[in-house]
């Protein structure tokens, strides 16, 4: 393609942004707006979702150890707990740290006349997805060496956490595609708009013997324009708005906000291309619908 | 209907309306096609040309309209241009082959001036320096002449005979009997799609030659 070929794109996408600048102007806007809220929610989506990945990496399952194994042969159990698919670790606690637990919570007085052989060795084993929790426990039931009925879950919380994930991620998605649409929608309408306003210079343009490729890539550089700034401008929001949120939510120990310093590359990307790929496709779609008529 | 123009003929095309001129224009420049027959345009064939050549087969074509579709935001030189940037012109040729058209057609004084600024006859000139801009083999005028006065239709018409006599191919679709007869040239007649008259010389008034 010839230098001056691209230019002339370029020239004529610029033109067409200033030609209808408030319908350029206002789709901006909306892009902008659109990508803000998908974006805001898919922050928060993430900060919850990483919020509910430290939770359940912190909720683990409690394996008791066979009675009749000796101490070192339960120290050893340890090894082929770790090597199970879906465990992240798995922590030692012997009989004597339960027993002495039990002395700091009910006092001495309460334990005297026990030994710590009334307790199992215990491993505290934490799980990489709590998801698949059930079949782990099936795993670990299955370990020779393990207890009868030794492997204790708590499914209610599992369960809570599993659902919280589950709604947030599809909130978000259906959030982000509805947005997606209505941010086609307007790019639609704009590239729509200035198709219109030079309708007389298309149709000149092809009774001179001017290809759909060259008519149509002018539409597609303006929709990508558009897109783009769209897209920096809604970053530049996000980032300040995020900081801000960090900022407001810093004291609270609850939550633990991810700093903005870890997502400013992910977000950036991701809005530059959203808004960039809404533009061309958007463009291309209503141009391409004009052509054919 | 049988019809066959040759390189460097000037045709005029007359018909009452509804008879079927819009449509030969259109398949001459393949905004439809043939349901029925075969038509040849410069070695295109419209009943099997692909898409992607349509736009070739036009750069042999020039096209000029009645109502002159000149772009109104646009001045003479960049209308002109306009025409050969939508082919992928570079700058400079355009700055080379504009002025000359431009002083073709009798306008290069008035480069610079917006359509409004110009008289039906030059806004027409215009329009025939955008169709002959591309150097196409063939101009296809239809109704040149018809939003202008019995003047300057004739200075459009003289205009487009000097340009066949340069060896462009014309046709001229007209409803205007004087000018017809006036410039004596091959004169199809058509119908109801039919070719009621094909002859050489003048058609309304003067006593026609059939063409062999």
């Amino acid at each position: 393609m010839n230098r001056h070929v691209v230019r002339y794109y370029f020239t004529e996408g610029l033109r067409g942004i200033f030609l209808h600048a408030f319908s350029s102007f206002a789709a901006v806007g909306v892009i902008t707006a659109c990508l803000l809220i998908m974006g805001s929610f898919t922050l928060v989506s993430i900060n919850i979702q990483s919020m509910v990945t430290e939770l359940e990496q912190g909720s683990e399952i409690s394996v008791k150890v066979d009675k009749s194994l000796s101490d070192a042969m339960a120290r050893s159990l340890g090894s082929r707990i770790s090597e199970l698919d879906n465990v992240m670790k798995a922590e030692f606690y012997s009989n004597q740290q339960t027993f002495d637990d039990m002395v700091e919570k009910n006092g001495e007085m309460a334990m005297m006349g026990y030994t710590p052989d009334i307790y199992h060795h215990r491993y505290k084993v934490y799980l990489v997805d709590v998801q698949f929790a059930e079949e782990t426990v099936e795993q670990l039931n299955a370990l020779p060496g393990v207890a009868e009925n030794g492997v204790t879950l708590e499914r209610e919380l599992l369960g809570t956490l599993l659902s919280i994930r589950q709604v947030v991620r599809l909130v978000s998605v259906a959030l982000i595609a509805a947005l997606l649409v209505v941010s086609l929608f307007i790019m639609q309408n704009t590239i729509k708009l200035a198709t219109f306003e030079r309708r007389e210079e298309i149709s000149i343009m092809r009774v001179v013997g001017a290809t759909k490729g060259f008519i149509r890539r002018p539409f597609v550089v303006e929709g990508f324009i558009l897109g783009s700034m769209a897209g920096l401008l809604a970053y530049i929001i996000q980032s300040f708005a995020y900081k801000r949120f960090d900022q407001a939510f810093e004291p609270i120990d609850v939550i633990n906000t991810i700093p903005f310093a870890e997502l400013w590359l992910p977000v950036l990307f991701t809005f530059i291309l959203t808004g960039f790929l809404v533009g061309v496709f958007g463009s291309m779609m209503t141009i391409r619908k004009y052509l054919k008529a | 209907m049988t019809l066959r123009i040759d390189d460097g003929e000037f045709i005029f095309l007359v018909g009452p309306s509804g008879s079927g001129k819009s449509t030969i224009i259109k398949l001459l420049t393949s905004e439809i096609r043939p349901s029925e027959g075969k038509v040849m345009v410069n070695g295109y064939n419209i009943n099997t040309i692909k898409p992607g050549a349509v736009p070739m087969l036009r750069r042999t074509l020039g096209v000029i309209f009645q109502d002159f579709r000149l772009i109104e935001k646009k001045n003479v030189f960049e209308n002109v241009a306009f025409a050969m940037r939508a082919v992928g012109a570079a700058p400079r040729e355009i700055k080379k082959r504009v002025p000359y058209v431009l002083d073709l057609v009798g306008l290069s004084h008035k480069a610079r001036r917006r359509p409004h600024e110009l008289s039906g006859g030059e806004q027409q000139r215009v329009a025939i320096a955008r169709a002959l801009i591309n150097n196409p083999m063939v101009i296809i005028a239809d109704e040149p002449t018809g939003n202008l006065d019995p003047a300057r239709s004739l200075e459009i018409m003289t205009l487009l005979e000097r340009i066949n006599a340069l060896g462009t191919t014309v046709l001229a679709v007209t409803h205007e009997k004087a000018l017809v007869d006036r410039f004596a040239k091959r004169v199809i007649a058509i119908d109801g799609g039919r070719i009621v008259s094909d002859k050489q010389g003048g058609y309304f008034t003067s006593g026609p030659t059939a063409r062999q």
